[in-house]
């Protein structure tokens, strides 16, 4: 998706490169100086004949000013602005993008760099706030510390000492000695596992996420009729901790299961002969509504079957797997707009939902979501259901007409101030945008 | 009479090693190792100064705190906390609930001692 609104911004550019004053280009075009200017800073439109005016009188083709920037592009651009305590010019993003793509670009990537250590930080807190094994291990070395340093402080202190109470004080010293030296092995051991094993600095999920990225979502070895174990495909996934490990077994297993119920050619063909609508494809393979959307997700694009993303998430928002889909890119965890289907099933456990989504920039640009939330793990009359929700996201949905959910990314960059389910307030004003 | 000291602390080298200082200062300390039973010992015999460690077998120093401030009979007892966690939350929630110092293992012997000389002082 591309936004369309930034002519004027390329006009702006090529005609101060090309060294015209904005009166002769305006002058040039029949239109006065001041209506020249609203155009180059995007707060009026400009096509047609009057585009290709310009075009001609900046000496490029028209499709060179008209041609859009990728509004994820933007989004992006924004949500480094919104994670920064300083305020930017939010306004000028779509200028910025136009004029200087490269620097974009960069900021882009030192936006996601920098989330991407945050992470790494909070995992790594987090470890160290709530790891009962590390904070068990850490206990018993300060412990056994504490005791040493006080028996020898006693023992060194010049004041007499009743031999009875020196044995006892050496005997201690060397006992918490003994146990600080095991405590301390055991806590290097500890520590030293994962780089040892050339851990990444990535969350597990996260890499696992990456990993699938890289094929797409789309594991050609464990469609039906391929002959490669299992074990081997999890082995090839090279992941390089046992909980990104257990991540990928898991979800492994599943896609397997799903080939196996769903078989490919036979999928394919029945999601390209029903518009990839998941309610026809339930009724033609006999399989829950969640597992033609994991399914469908996992088709190779191309070859009719549009990019398509998946969400899951648990009953705490925080999502479990998320293939990204230009467009949309939810968080991972608790800073999400509620107001997408992956949320919203929770409220209708077992009920397939149909939802258009569209996002607040200019472009509008339409999702048709399908979700669900189902129990998982076995009922049980003393504890309530386990819900987990399935969402699947086609971007560029055509409007049919349906009334569409007007959901963002998050609070934090969304302009829709009379939004119900904004939990904080956005850093970007509606001027701003 | 010597002022009573009673030291909640589960492990026994430290409690050896405090129990000498403190006595050597002239204090009398009586110990108790048992987070779940520290109330009973405080109420069957009520000391000057409690000295308290935050993670104990059974209930946590901050939850006999919590009750130490609630007892009209104890809650004006000086209590001096110990702890191998140094987190400011931990020290933050000490004070909220009424500790009257803070101590991070490991901690110098002279720092305690002066520490529980100031609190009686005080």
């Amino acid at each position: 998706m591309v936004v369309d609104g930034i002519a004027g911004s390329r006009i702006r550019e090529r005609r101060i490169d090309k060294g015209i004053r904005q009166a002769t280009l305006a002058a040039t075009l029949g239109i006065s100086a001041p209506y020249l200017n609203l155009i180059e800073h995007n707060r009026r439109r400009i096509a047609g004949d009057l585009l290709a005016q310009a075009a001609a009188a900046l000496d490029v083709p028209v499709d060179q000013l008209s041609s859009g920037v990728d509004v994820s592009l933007l989004d992006q651009l924004r949500s480094a602005a919104a994670d920064m305590a300083i305020t930017a010019e939010t306004v000028r993003a779509e200028d910025l993008a136009v004029r200087f793509p490269g620097w974009s670009d960069l900021i882009v990537h030192q936006a996601a760099r920098i989330a991407s250590l945050q992470d790494r930080v909070q995992v790594l807190t987090d470890r160290m706030t709530y790891d009962p094994e590390l904070a068990g291990s850490l206990h018993q070395v300060i412990t056994a510390v504490t005791a040493v340093r006080s028996a020898a402080s006693i023992l060194v202190g010049g004041e007499t000492i009743d031999a009875d109470w020196q044995a006892r004080f050496h005997r201690n010293i060397y006992d918490d000695s003994v146990r600080l030296a095991a405590s301390s092995e055991a806590l290097i051991q500890y520590l030293d596992t994962p780089d040892a094993e050339g851990a990444s600095h990535m969350a597990p999920i996260d890499e696992v996420e990456a990993a699938l990225d890289a094929y797409g979502f789309h594991i050609p070895d464990l469609e039906a009729g391929q002959s490669k174990p299992l074990d081997r495909v999890l082995s090839e996934m090279a992941m390089s901790s046992p909980m990104a490990l257990d991540l990928m077994s898991r979800f492994l297993h599943q896609y397997a299961a799903d080939a196996a119920a769903m078989p490919l050619p036979a999928f394919a063909d029945a999601a390209r002969t029903n518009g990839h609508d998941p309610a026809a494809l339930v009724r033609a393979f006999a399989v829950p509504f969640e597992a033609v959307l994991r399914r469908l997700a996992s088709l190779p694009v191309g070859e009719d079957h549009p990019a398509m993303g998946l969400a899951v998430a648990d009953a705490s928002g925080a999502l479990v797997l998320n293939k990204q889909v230009r467009g949309f890119a939810l968080p991972r965890a608790g800073a999400g707009c509620p107001l997408w289907p992956v949320f919203t099933a929770f409220a209708r456990p077992d009920q397939p939902l149909r939802v258009p989504v569209v996002l607040p920039d200019t472009t509008t640009q339409r999702f048709l979501c399908y979700a669900i939330a189902v129990p998982i793990g076995q009922a049980s009359f003393d504890a309530p259901p386990i819900l987990r929700s399935t969402m699947l996201v086609i971007p560029d949905a055509a409007d049919d007409g349906a009334a569409a959910t007007q959901a963002g990314v998050s609070c934090r960059i969304c302009p829709r101030a009379d939004c119900v389910a904004r939990r904080e307030q956005s850093t970007m004003t509606a001027s701003a945008l | 009479m010597a002022k009573r000291v009673l030291l909640i602390e589960d492990e026994p080298n430290i409690i050896e090693a405090i129990s000498f200082i403190l006595s050597r200062d002239g204090w009398t300390v009586h110990t108790h190792a048992d987070g779940e039973t520290a109330m009973t010992k405080v109420r069957a015999t009520p000391p000057d100064l409690i000295i308290l460690d935050v993670m104990l077998p059974g209930r946590s120093g901050f939850d006999i705190l919590r009750d130490l401030r609630a007892d009209p009979e104890t809650q004006a007892t000086p209590v001096m906390m110990l702890t191998a966690r140094g987190q400011a939350k931990d020290r933050e929630l000490a004070t909220r609930l009424g500790a009257s110092q803070f101590m991070t293992k490991p901690f110098s012997n002279a720092k305690v001692r002066d520490t529980v000389r100031a609190l009686m002082d005080a």
